[in-house]
């Protein structure tokens, strides 16, 4: 299937990133992508879910995760919107820099950019982080 | 059933835990911290992690690898890795860890590197 548009909000709770995470399987098991591309995406999506839980709304029950899915002939876009301050990503240290390997955090947003075709951050004039990524077919 | 199971057996003085399951944030990373923390509680420090059945882990998951990694060093340990799925390789690759764990795909072999 082809040109599907699929929309969720979920609350700020660690379990929403499986949740997230079984619903974009869906989604994309839909959408007629490769099994290799499929991982990725599902790498990429726990990955953005888990920052916007954790470090966007840091766990508050008061903000919500929104999930947007669509897939074209071309290519798979997931955006994952929270409410939090924003952040920069370019101040995010290379993990795989020889001083930062031994870590136990700082992967995720390097899974993203290394799963998915394009990655981009917006930050909203009225709050909240969009993370944008695109899995191109 | 668990999100992560973990199966511990004792190999001379090697400590073996078979995985199967999920490392990912939240009850998978938990229960292998715990795991970890209770076996240098009880003075086993030779530990062999027999990844065949993880079929999935995140960053969080790799990150409590790196953690248990680091806290068994420092307590004179020694913690390996049996059994990589492919895809568990391909991200010990790309985050260049694969350079800093011992890997095996053999038990006999992990083991006598133990010795």
């Amino acid at each position: 299937m082809t040109g599907e548009t699929t929309e969720l909000t979920l609350p700020s709770r660690i379990d929403t990133v499986a949740t997230a995470a079984a619903a974009v399987a869906d989604f994309v098991g839909r959408s007629g992508i490769s099994d290799d591309a499929a991982f990725g995406i599902d790498m990429a999506v726990r990955e953005a879910v888990t920052n916007a839980v954790l470090h966007g709304n840091r766990q508050d029950d008061e903000k919500v995760v929104e999930i947007s899915l669509k897939s074209s002939p071309d290519a798979v876009e997931i955006s994952v919107h929270d409410q939090g301050p924003g952040f920069n990503p370019e101040t995010v240290p290379d993990p795989t820099a020889q001083e930062n390997i031994l870590k136990t955090s700082g992967r995720g947003i390097f899974f993203m950019r290394t799963f998915m075709d394009e990655v981009d951050w917006t930050i909203r004039p009225g709050g909240g982080t969009t993370v944008r990524m695109v899995k191109r077919r | 059933m668990a999100e992560l199971n973990i199966n511990e057996r004792q190999a001379g003085d090697v400590t073996v835990l078979d995985m199967s399951g999920k490392i990912t944030i939240g009850e998978g990373s938990v229960a292998l911290r715990t795991a970890i923390r209770r076996l240098l509680e009880e003075g086993k420090k030779r530990i062999l992690l027999n990844l065949a059945g993880v079929s999935y882990i995140d960053s969080s998951g790799i990150g409590e690898l790196v953690s248990s990694y680091t806290a068994i060093g420092k307590d004179g340990g020694q913690l390996k890795l049996l059994n990589l799925t492919q895809k568990l390789q391909d991200l010990l690759t790309i985050t260049k860890l694969l350079t800093v764990f011992d890997v095996y795909e053999s038990e006999a072999d992990a083991l006598n590197s133990f010795k």
